[in-house]
Formats: structure tokens, C-alpha cells, sequence
């Protein structure tokens, strides 16, 4: 018998799990995919919001200033890169101005700093905005983080204190039997006491497996460009144009590596699978991007992705036990802020509400912190050139784009949370997100895994399941 | 530190090349890196022949190709390192490498830069669908087959006339998979004319021109494209569509000079993506040399052989304090013209000037003009001009004027030009 199974690996999944692996307790994590935060975790902005958009007084409001304030130390801890960079929301037209008090009015009410900015004061900041730009808000505290190493390292440090993860693994009924819930995956039928329901985009589905919900998650796409890193200076804040009914509109942004972001669009879809790009949206999303920051060169851009967020039908976070089982809890429709919300979330899922309904023990000891990784490229010389000295595979690059050596792929090859596919390294290690997208480097890092694994270069995957590369040997 | 009078960053062709010119004006402390286990760069995936008419006058493949530039850098003995990685250069002339044996900085009294191109991705041009396994670049689908053993797919669709492309679809026909067409977006042929014919017709492999990939279906591997005819402004037109049942789509869509060296270093970068050089293939950055493909996309390895050369032979100038710093004339592309290469032509520099360029269109009966202001420096009559081939003219150094016009090229059709002088 578990204590808690949690049901999805995103990155709200993996943040109540690193939160609960604080207790002496028994907890299992089912995650579908192939690996952790691999759907809307891995796809999104990747923006830790100031919390100046929601609405006060809603859940939103309440963990994404939460969230926000915890992410100095969640980052130092986990060693995720984090910036805060700050945030600002701009109007390009008079007509936008009570849409900016509004702004304003929900930063004052949330208690997020910020600091209205004029025409002339924003062109100072950032010279690339349209000219036409009419009034701003800064946010300081917003920032910019990485998302891929957020979710995979927060699991990483529950499992290093003792939680576990089954990757591959859809929970595909869950059944009250007496005081327990049973749950059905194609592997085994687990007991446990307390299921937690961090089932992304499928959440409603799992909840719906207890007793009959009143709410609904549909998919909301958001379509994005992406281009190098050719040097600072597009712009240095989070750029926004001003929310609307629709979200938060389309951004531009450095990433923290120092790439820039633009997008997303924002459509509903009928379809958990549909992440397919068009070219009208992304030509939608160059136009709105472009009347913000015109200058913008499109001529760098390396890649274009959809995401999908989970939007919740009751237009906020559900953050709760079920109707009929107190150690039922849902926690779904976590769209945008959810990112700068993750750490807050899974806090108080842990110790708010899953702690106090079982009654958990904190253990003795509790690591807060991952083993660090390896940066080669933010090492001094002289340290680059002893850990080469000592393993020479740290000076045998594998990605000359984004200088990933073959030491820092065996190293997150060969940690607590598997990693099992050449999309699973891009995302922890950045080899094969530069300009080549894996033209180059791609054969390394497969040959690299199916040594890890002990198994063919056919078998080893791109990503998803029956995503095999390669098809067949040549004579040789 | 080290120091080193001449590091070359790349071991391909143009790095080999620029070595051993260096070496023979008379600058031997050199060090030539190559990111990878071997010297030679793509080359070593290119098993196909059709190498060095030019440099060697005969038809070899790429491994026996590259094989006699290795031959030449090692009978002089000059240095070289492999699995060496540049990080960075700096302004200053510090090259900063890794290998697995060690981290190192080398200070530098010239550099030449030669890190090749790369391919544009799926990515660069929004393909439009999803983005499954089986979507992949033409050379990387070479570099599994040829060095590592392994063919991506069976039933393969070809984006892109690119000469690459087309040697994989001979390539991998011969290999047992079926290649079932080739789109090209343009209304024209972006592969040199003996590719179309020895890779695509020989073997009955249909060319769509003016079409384009519009969809791409797959959620793990590549399961089906979909391909439409563009009009004039290579948009799609609806009620095309072309579906094929494919588990890859291979990508020849264009090379792009792999400069982020160079530009971080902070050289200028021009209009064919690599940095803007004068006619000795200096940088912006005194002492920074580029040359191959870095520089520009070339069709042929013995026109970037022959660029190395230059770029090796002017470092050694610059080392040995001979290379000519007088007044320069800056180069322009004109009505037709893509870009030119070098960006500006010293007037005090010996031997012709040699100008690079491509057209921006398919071209017939033009006359090619070299243009300075007014004055007329060349004149030429071209029956035909495609912009996948690229142009090399040569004009004595000595018809240009020290003032402050550009050396323009230029197209005009016969029948305007007939009225020029």
C-alpha cells in the first residue's frame, strides 16, 4: 500500500512531490509520458509572472505572488537557471490607457510591486518597443526561467528523498475500495491512501474516475517562435501587450539562454494531442509581436512549437479535495500563472492539505537541494581544465551550438529521474536546441543513450513512444 | 597561454586549405583545430564523387578528397588538434577551446575562422503540422547513413531541390528505401543541373516544382505529408493538396554560413550571412580571416578550397606585416544580384580582384555589369544565370578609381543593356 500516489509528472506533479518527499511516507508518481513535464510543463512561455494579472482574491492571485517570491531560493536549490528580469505591460494606443489602470489596480490589490512608466521612459529601457508605445507598467519581480530543468529537477530532488516514479504509466481507472483508493494502470493495480489528481490536460478525465465533476479542462493552444542567441539587446524585459479576454497576448522575451521567445497564440482545440502548427497563426503572431517590437529578426528563428495549456471552465485554479473523498484532491486547470505558481502550489498541497488529512511526519532529514549539474561553460578556466583533466569526456563536445559536452550528457544520463530519450537530453542539457537543431549532434546523443541502456541505436527514440529514428542497419 | 602566431578555427576543406597556403608564405606556428575526431569536415560524410575538377583535375569522392589536403597539412608537419571545440574568440585575438585533454587559451597574432555551415531546420521555416520523428535535415540523414551505418527511413519525401537532397534520394534509393518526389517551392531547380539528372531523373524520382510541404502528420514518427502548388507569392493554393504516406521528409531548404563565432566576437556580418570581409577575406576585426563556407555558401569544394588559400596566404601577409592596409572601395549588389563577396576591394593590393555572387532569379539573355559609378569595368554576356550557381568575375585591380563609389554588379536584360556603353 502507497500513502500517495500523484497521479501526472508536470511540473505541478513533480513540485508536490518534492514538497511531500519532506514526510515519512510512501508516495508513487504515474506519469504517461515517456518523461516528466512533457507536455504543458515543457511548451509555454517560461515566464515566472509578477502576479500583477490575476484577478484578486483568486486562486491565481493567491500562489502566483506566492510562488513568485519562492523562486530566489526553489532555483538556488534545484539549480534551475532564473532571472528576474522584470516585466512590462505596454499600450499602444490612448484607447488602452483604462486597460492599464485596470493593471494597475490588480498589481495594487495583489501586493506585486510595479511603477507606471511613460512613453519616454520605456524608449529609454527598451529602444527596440514601437515608437508608438503610449504608457507601461513594470513589474520588477517577474522573470524568466527554464522549464525543462524546473520540472525534471524538482522530481529529481523527490526522488533523491525517496519518492517514486513510474515514467510510461496512465492511470486508467481509479476505484474507493473501504478506506483505500485502488488505481489501475496497465502495469499493476496500486493501493494507496491519498490520490492526488496533477493530471495536466487529462485532469478532469481522472477526476472524473471518483464521482461525477461540475467542471471541465479543454485545451488551449498557444503557438510560438523561437530564434538563437545572437547576442543581448532585442529587449531586456518580459514585453507585454495588454491582457485580454483572450490571455496575456503575445510576448517577447529572452530565455535563460538567451534566446528569444515569441508568442503564443491562444485557441481553443478539441483535441489533448493537437500540437500541430499553421501557418495563419504564427503569421498572426509575427504581426502582433512586430507592432510591439518591430525590429524583431525573424531571420534568426530556429524553431517554431505549439503548447497546450489546461483551461479550466471555472476560470481559476482548482486547488481542492473532491466532493466525496477528503484524500481525493484535485489539482487542475493550472494554465498561465502556472509556471510561477508550481513551487506555491505544490507547497501547499504537501503540507496544507495532503500532510494534514493523512496526519504525515516530517522526516529527520530532508535535502532541499539536487547534486549539482555540471556548466562547463560558466566554469573559470582553470577549473574547466582539472574536472578535464579528471574525466576528459567533459572536454569532448557533443553540441558545439550550445557547448554540451559528452561529461554533462553521461551526468544527466545517470540520475534519479530517467532520462530515456534524445528529446528527454535536449531538455536537461540544451544539446541539440542551437541553430543545427540536432543536425550534428543528433547520431552522439542517440549512440550515447543506447549505450546507457544497453540497447540498439533502432530502439533509441526521439521523443514519444514509436518515435525511432533510425530504421534499419546497411550492409555493412 | 600559448601563443600561437595563426590559430584556424576548422579542419574542413577551407581550414586545410588556409593552412597550408599559410605555411607556405612563410608562417609555420600554426594550429589548426577541428571540432571533430577527424580532419576534413563534411567531406568525410560526402562518399559520392564529383570533388575537385577544378583542383585536381579529375573526379574524386569526398574522403579521397579531403584525404590529399590531409596529406598536404601533414608532410609540412603543421600542427593540428581534433575533438577540439572553439568556445569563443575574442576581439583581442584569444581563442578558447576544450578537448579532452583539457581547457585551453591560445593568444593569436591571426585567425582564421572556417567553421562551415549548417543546415536550415524544419524550424527556421515553420513547417506547418506536427513535429514527429522522420523529419530531417538532407545531411544529417547523410551523416547517419554514410558514418554511422543507418538509414532513417524507407518511404522518404524530399523537401527542397537542394543539391544535398538530391544526392540522398540517388543514395538512399540505392540503399532499398523509396523515394517518392522531391518539392521544390521555387519554379526552378535550386540543385546544379547534374544532380537533377544523375539523382532524380535517372532513377524516375518526380520533381514538383513551385509546391511546398504544407501539412506533416505524426505524433511519434513521421506517419504522412501533404504537399500543395504555391502561386506567384509561394502561397498555397487550396485544393492541391498532395497526400504521401512517408516515415521521412528530408529537408534541403539551405545552408547558412555557421557564424556565431565571429559574430560574438563582434565582427560585422553581411548580407550573405556570413561577416563582412575585404578582398584579403579580413574581417572587420584586424587579423580575423574567414573563408568557405563561414564566409559564404559555395556549390563546388574547389572554389572554398581556392578561398582558403587566399585567406591562408593573406594571415601569413598580415603576421608578416606585408598585407596592404591602404584606401578600399566597398562592393554592392545591384538590380538582380543576392550579394557579393568580399565587401570592399583594396586598391593597393596585387593580382585581379575576384568578386563572388549569385542572382537573385533565374536569369536568360542578361549582360552582367561591374559598374564604378558610371565608369563600366566589365561588361558580359550571359545566355543563362540560376542563382544556385555561384558567379566568380575577375577585374584588374587597377581599373579602379580611389573615390567614393561602390563597385556595383549588376543585371540588365540584353535588350535595355544594348542601349548602355
Amino acid at each position: 500500500m502507497k500513502d500517495i500516489i500523484i497521479v501526472g509528472g508536470g511540473v505541478i506533479g513533480a513540485f508536490i512531490a518534492r514538497y511531500l518527499s519532506q514526510y515519512d511516507a510512501k508516495i508513487l508518481v504515474l506519469e504517461k509520458e515517456n518523461d516528466v513535464g512533457d507536455v504543458t510543463s515543457m511548451a509555454n512561455s517560461a515566464i515566472v509572472h509578477s502576479g500583477d494579472d490575476p484577478v484578486p482574491g483568486t486562486l491565481k492571485a493567491k500562489f502566483n505572488v506566492l510562488g513568485n517570491a519562492m523562486f530566489d531560493q526553489v532555483s538556488k536549490e534545484l539549480d534551475v537557471s532564473f532571472s528576474r528580469v522584470g516585466s512590462m505591460n505596454l499600450a499602444f494606443d490612448e484607447a488602452q490607457l483604462p486597460l492599464l489602470e485596470e493593471l494597475r489596480d490588480r498589481a495594487e490589490k495583489n501586493g506585486v510591486p510595479y511603477k507606471m512608466l511613460g512613453k519616454e521612459e520605456i524608449l529609454a529601457i527598451e529602444p527596440n518597443v514601437s515608437p508608438s508605445v503610449v504608457a507601461g507598467i513594470l513589474c520588477p519581480t517577474a522573470g524568466i526561467v527554464n522549464p525543462f530543468t524546473l520540472t525534471v529537477h524538482a522530481m529529481e530532488n523527490a526522488c533523491d528523498n525517496g519518492v517514486e516514479l513510474h515514467l510510461n504509466e496512465p492511470v486508467l481507472g481509479i476505484e474507493r475500495q473501504g478506506d483505500h483508493f485502488l488505481v489501475e494502470t496497465p502495469e499493476e493495480n496500486y493501493t494507496c491512501r491519498m490520490v492526488i489528481n496533477a493530471a495536466g490536460l487529462s485532469s478532469a478525465k481522472v477526476a472524473a474516475m471518483i464521482e461525477p465533476i461540475d467542471w471541465t479542462i479543454t485545451p488551449r493552444k498557444g503557438e510560438y517562435y523561437v530564434l538563437d542567441h545572437y547576442g543581448p539587446g532585442l529587449v531586456k524585459h518580459v514585453l507585454f501587450p495588454l491582457p485580454t479576454k483572450k490571455g496575456k497576448g503575445v510576448l517577447v522575451t529572452m530565455t535563460t539562454s538567451m534566446n528569444y521567445l515569441v508568442g503564443p497564440s491562444s485557441e481553443f482545440v478539441q483535441s489533448e494531442e493537437d500540437l500541430a502548427t499553421d501557418t495563419l497563426t504564427l503569421n498572426e503572431v509575427k504581426a502582433q509581436a512586430k507592432a510591439m517590437v518591430p525590429g524583431i529578426p525573424f531571420s534568426q528563428q530556429i524553431r517554431v512549437f505549439a503548447g497546450l495549456r489546461s483551461t479550466p471552465s471555472t476560470k481559476d485554479f482548482i486547488i481542492e479535495s473532491s466532493k466525496t473523498y477528503r484524500e481525493f484532491i484535485n489539482v487542475a486547470g493550472i494554465e498561465s500563472p502556472g509556471l510561477a505558481s508550481a513551487p506555491a502550489i505544490g507547497k501547499y498541497v504537501a503540507e496544507e492539505l495532503a500532510a494534514q488529512i493523512l496526519g504525515l511526519k516530517k522526516k529527520e532529514s530532508w535535502n532541499p537541494c539536487i547534486r549539482p549539474y555540471i556548466h562547463l561553460q560558466l566554469m573559470t578556466q582553470a577549473k574547466k581544465n582539472a574536472l578535464i583533466h579528471e574525466d576528459p569526456s567533459f572536454g569532448d563536445m557533443v553540441c558545439n551550438c550550445e557547448k554540451v559536452s559528452v561529461g554533462e550528457i553521461n551526468d544527466a544520463l545517470h540520475r534519479s529521474v530517467p532520462c530515456l530519450t534524445i528529446k528527454a537530453v535536449k531538455k536537461r542539457t540544451r544539446a541539440g536546441f542551437g541553430k543545427c537543431q540536432g543536425g550534428f549532434c543528433q547520431p552522439r546523443v542517440l549512440l550515447l543513450l543506447a549505450q546507457r541502456y544497453g540497447i540498439s541505436p533502432l530502439e533509441v527514440l526521439y521523443g514519444r513512444e514509436r518515435s525511432e529514428v533510425l530504421e534499419e542497419e546497411v550492409k555493412k | 597561454m600559448k601563443h600561437v602566431d595563426l590559430v584556424i578555427v576548422g579542419g574542413g576543406s577551407a581550414g586545410m586549405a588556409a593552412a597550408v597556403s599559410a605555411y607556405d608564405a612563410g608562417v609555420k606556428d600554426i594550429l589548426l583545430l577541428e571540432r571533430s575526431p577527424y580532419l576534413g569536415g563534411i567531406l568525410n560524410q560526402c562518399i559520392h564523387n564529383g570533388f575537385g575538377l577544378h583542383e585536381f583535375k579529375e573526379e574524386l569522392t569526398g574522403p579521397e578528397f579531403l584525404t590529399r589536403f590531409v596529406h598536404q597539412v601533414e608532410e609540412r608537419h603543421i600542427p593540428y588538434e581534433t575533438k577540439a571545440s572553439v568556445l569563443s574568440i575574442k576581439k583581442s585575438k584569444i581563442v578558447t577551446y576544450v578537448s579532452p585533454k583539457g581547457s585551453f587559451e591560445v593568444q593569436a597574432k591571426a585567425i582564421i575562422v572556417a567553421t562551415g555551415c549548417y543546415e536550415r531546420s524544419a524550424g527556421a521555416i515553420s513547417m506547418p503540422g506536427e513535429r514527429p520523428a522522420g523529419v530531417i535535415t538532407a545531411g544529417q540523414a547523410q551523416l547517419y547513413l554514410n558514418q554511422y551505418g543507418y538509414l532513417v527511413g524507407k518511404r522518404v519525401f524530399i523537401l527542397g531541390s537542394g543539391d544535398i537532397g538530391l544526392i540522398m534520394a540517388r543514395r538512399m534509393t540505392l540503399e532499398g528505401a523509396k523515394v517518392l518526389g522531391v518539392a521544390e517551392l521555387m519554379p526552378y531547380s535550386n540543385g546544379l543541373n547534374r544532380n537533377i539528372q544523375q539523382c532524380l531523373k535517372d532513377f524516375d524520382i518526380p520533381l514538383y516544382l513551385s509546391h511546398t510541404v504544407t501539412n506533416v502528420i505524426g505524433k511519434g514518427k513521421l506517419e504522412a505529408i501533404e504537399i500543395s502548388e504555391v502561386d506567384e507569392k509561394k502561397n498555397p493554393i487550396p485544393g492541391t493538396e498532395k497526400r504521401f504516406e512517408v516515415d521521412t521528409l528530408m529537408l534541403s531548404i539551405g545552408l547558412i554560413p555557421n557564424c556565431a563565432l565571429l559574430d560574438k566576437a563582434g565582427a560585422k556580418i553581411g548580407p550573405a550571412r556570413g561577416a563582412e570581409v575585404d578582398d584579403s577575406l579580413m574581417t572587420t576585426i584586424p587579423g580575423i580571416f574567414t573563408c568557405g563556407n563561414v564566409l559564404h555558401v559555395h556549390d563546388l569544394v574547389d572554389y572554398v578550397v581556392e578561398e582558403g588559400k587566399v585567406a591562408g596566404k593573406n594571415a601569413a601577409s598580415y603576421i608578416l606585416g606585408t598585407l596592404e592596409e591602404g584606401p578600399k572601395v566597398a562592393t554592392k549588389a545591384g538590380d538582380g544580384i543576392g550579394y557579393v563577396v568580399p565587401g570592399s576591394v583594396a586598391l593597393g593590393a596585387e593580382g585581379d580582384v575576384s568578386l563572388k555572387f549569385r542572382c537573385r532569379a533565374p536569369r536568360k539573355n542578361v549582360y552582367l555589369f561591374v559598374k564604378q559609378g558610371e565608369k563600366v569595368i566589365k561588361k558580359l554576356y550571359k545566355l543563362a544565370m540560376i542563382p544556385s550557381e555561384m558567379e566568380i568575375i575577375k577585374i584588374p585591380r587597377k581599373a579602379l578609381e580611389n573615390n567614393q563609389e561602390p563597385l556595383e554588379v549588376s543585371l540588365v536584360a540584353k535588350e535595355d543593356a544594348d542601349h548602355v556603353r
